[in-house]
């Protein structure tokens, strides 16, 4: 069982996603602004961090890629970008419904992060489109490396501009719950935040065991053949 | 179920959903790797039963 | 080091002679931008504001950008002269370097007909607007030659460029109409200097694993 990644973080997941959903539907109270709807909240925001992670995973395998010459990282960070993507449209689509029932609308320019996942989201999509452009090889995997960079540091950048557009062109700031809840919202808040990193690291060993698995076939049909 | 109830169900779902999804096109995926599995192994099968059909031919001759 | 900017200047110098025997993308990305700008004249309704139009410009210098950035490595490639740049024994950061001064050099001649045309056809401009088009290009210069090397080797070419370059034009964009609009336009030319020092950073090292083989 100890060497079996997937199996493990799926278990994590189950415990900690599990009891962290059930705990932010039916134990944790209401927030005192928002009312039952600011529970979306409690996977929303924990989904957008997790994107994050999986974007900066994959630059981290991208940046071991280019640094080690190895092209072994290329279908790692290949599938965190991709974990990432699912992610990063889950947290469009969360944010689009909590946007709707706080403020009545499915999008808001006013809302930082649902600006900055629809950037993300144009920019990583885009990183798909480049890979399927590309024969597959050693170029290709640099090429994919240095975006998988370029994505990371556009993170911050992207955080700036938003920020400062916003005070140019959308002088109104909705004010989304901060850090500032109380003791049982944050505990199920950390508990919701450590499910759903578990999960995207169990999709990611699973995906990119499949992933190992299509490549070994591939070469054992060539040496059947 | 008032309409805030409903969005809150809705977003949990949609996380639900997605995952449920990516199980099933990981199980897709499975299945068609046994498949191959399993071909490539009666190929490799094949193989050395020809090889050891082969063997025996060249001691019939020799 | 000396060796380094000798072969960068003469990369440099060998694309804008190049451009100036050939004369193909400056007239292009003049002509376009000029166009681009009646075409805004066309595009807003009569109530829009005036300062609209300030927005609309940076589009249209992104846009003229992508179209000069298409070309950047066309020539290089089909004359398969990238290998042999490649195989060469100088530093691949200096052709990276050189072409993003060729770039720049272009960018700025097309602004340098834009700002006036937009001046005439609009409201004039003031030092921010030109402060902050010169750090745009800048920016703009050293992503998009970077992507435009990324963009040869694929196989979509010319249609997979503005796709990689957009997301990353954002913040140019927030930065250029920001400097351009806002009461303090400080803050923003120091978040395009930003940018094109951190992007600048970024496209120096890692061009030679894009145009390695």
């Amino acid at each position: 069982m100890r060497n079996n990644r997937p199996a493990l973080f799926a278990l994590a997941t189950l415990v900690l996603l599990g009891g962290g959903v059930a705990l932010a539907l039916f134990w944790v109270p209401d927030d005192a602004d928002q009312g039952f709807s600011q529970r979306i909240f409690y996977i929303h925001v924990p989904i957008a961090l997790t994107a994050y992670a999986c974007f900066g995973w994959g630059a981290w395998k991208a940046l071991r890629l280019l640094w080690l010459r190895d092209e072994r990282y290329d279908l790692e960070s290949y599938t965190a970008v991709h974990i990432g993507l699912i992610f990063g449209v889950l947290t469009l689509v969360t944010g689009s419904i909590w946007a709707r029932a706080s403020w009545g609308v499915w999008w808001t320019w006013s809302s930082r992060q649902l600006v900055m996942f629809l950037v993300l989201f144009l920019f990583y999509a885009a990183y798909f489109m480049l890979r399927y452009s590309v024969e597959p090889g050693r170029r290709r995997a640099n090429i994919s490396a240095v975006y998988a960079l370029f994505g990371i540091v556009l993170v911050p950048i992207s955080f700036l501009a938003i920020r400062l557009s916003s005070d140019l062109i959308h002088p109104v700031v909705l004010k989304s719950s901060g850090p500032d809840m109380a003791g049982s919202m944050f505990l199920v808040f950390c508990i919701c935040l450590a499910g759903m990193l578990a999960l995207a690291a169990t999709m990611y060993n699973v995906e990119l065991t499949g992933k190992r698995l299509d490549g070994h076939l591939r070469e054992l049909r060539e040496a059947l053949a | 179920m008032s309409s805030g109830d409903r969005y809150v169900f809705a977003a949990y779902t949609v996380v639900l959903v997605t995952v449920l999804v990516y199980v099933l096109i990981i199980a897709l995926k499975v299945s068609r790797l046994d498949r191959e599995v399993g071909d490539l192994a009666r190929r490799a099968r094949e193989r050395r039963v020809a090889e050891q059909e082969d063997d025996r031919e060249e001691a019939a001759v020799g | 080091m000396n060796g380094y900017f000798g072969d960068v200047a003469a990369l440099a110098r060998k694309d804008l002679l190049l451009e100036l025997r050939s004369r193909d993308t400056v007239p292009a990305m003049l002509l376009f931008v000029v166009a681009s700008l009646v075409v805004f004249h066309f595009a807003l309704p009569t109530d829009a504001t005036d300062r609209a139009t300030e927005g609309l410009l940076w589009i249209g210098i992104v846009f003229t950008a992508l179209l000069g950035l298409t070309r950047a490595f066309v020539a290089e490639r089909e004359g398969s002269v990238m290998d042999g740049l490649v195989l060469a024994t100088f530093d691949r950061s200096a052709i990276w370097l050189a072409k993003s001064l060729s770039v720049l050099a272009f960018l700025g001649l097309a602004e340098a007909v834009a700002l006036p045309a937009y001046a005439l056809f609009f409201r004039p401009i003031g030092w921010e607007l030109v402060a902050a088009v010169v750090l745009a290009d800048i920016g703009i210069a050293v992503v998009g030659t970077l992507l435009s090397a990324m963009a040869v080797v694929s196989r979509a070419r010319e249609l997979i460029l503005p796709l990689l370059f957009l997301p990353l034009g954002i913040p140019v964009i927030v930065g250029g109409v920001g400097a351009t609009v806002a009461d303090e336009p400080g803050r923003y030319l120091a978040f395009l200097a930003l940018y094109d020092l951190v992007f600048a950073i970024l496209s120096w090292a890692s061009f030679e694993y894009v145009v390695a083989e």
